[in-house]
């Protein structure tokens, strides 16, 4: 039992350190990103390794209450992402 | 006690499938040279990434605590929400005319994307004059 969750540990802590490493190196392609639709991409990349993160943050503690910050956060990214690309392409959101 | 070892077991292969797929997501989105190349790798991240970490969490709610059905919500929605707005990312890409020249359609028709109503067509305009075209490219 010790060592299956000496390894969970570490395993989480892994995780952490893996997911927050691609949340900076989207941020590199955000921020250097020649065209509209990289840094469009590297916003909804960075949105779902949030994702990752929170729910990694809810395994490490303990809390189920994470579960609603992460779906929130879901939709939310769906919903920006669609409408940066509608505005790049129609120029506007509604029509 | 067999059975909560052998969760912890599958808890921790998914965290550290999780991982890894996400840093080939990264690394992809970082190192590729084209806007459409690179909108391939953060799809990975979005089904295979995210949910395995979801995996765990469900594996580790289901065993040692109760209930866990919950995280399935998240999983199903990015399932369904990541191929639309990668769809949108790419008709962006061809929009803006980021990427390499897309294929011919067959017959007369065009991509959907250049189809503009008349109203709408000063939106194209300043990229078509400032030719940022590589070289080499026929101008379109």
């Amino acid at each position: 039992m010790t060592l299956a969750t000496e390894l969970m540990n570490w395993s989480i802590t892994l995780a952490f350190v893996i997911v927050a490493l691609c949340q900076v190196m989207s941020m590199v392609r955000l921020v250097i990103g020649p065209n509209t639709g990289d840094r469009i991409l590297a916003l909804d990349t960075m949105v779902i390794n949030a994702i990752g993160l929170i729910v990694l943050l809810g395994l490490a503690q303990g809390i189920r209450i994470y579960f609603e910050v992460s779906l929130i956060i879901a939709m939310l990214g769906f919903v920006s992402t669609v409408a940066y690309a509608r505005f790049v392409l129609r120029g506007d959101i509604i029509e | 006690m067999m059975y909560e070892i052998i969760a912890l077991y599958a808890v921790s292969f998914c965290l550290v499938v999780g991982a890894i797929f996400t840093l080939v997501g990264a690394i992809g989105l970082l190192k590729f040279n084209d806007s459409m190349t690179r909108l391939h790798a953060p799809t990975k991240v979005g089904t295979i990434g995210v949910g395995a970490l979801l995996l765990a969490s469900i594996i580790y709610n289901g065993v040692f605590k109760d209930g866990a059905i919950q995280e399935m919500l998240i999983m199903g929605f990015l399932f369904v929400t990541a191929p639309i707005s990668a769809h949108f990312i790419a008709k962006v890409n061809l929009h803006r005319r980021d990427c390499d020249t897309a294929p011919d359609l067959p017959g007369d028709e065009q991509w959907a994307t250049y189809d503009l109503p008349a109203s709408d067509i000063d939106i194209l305009e300043p990229k078509l004059e400032t030719d940022s075209a590589p070289a080499g490219e026929p101008a379109r």
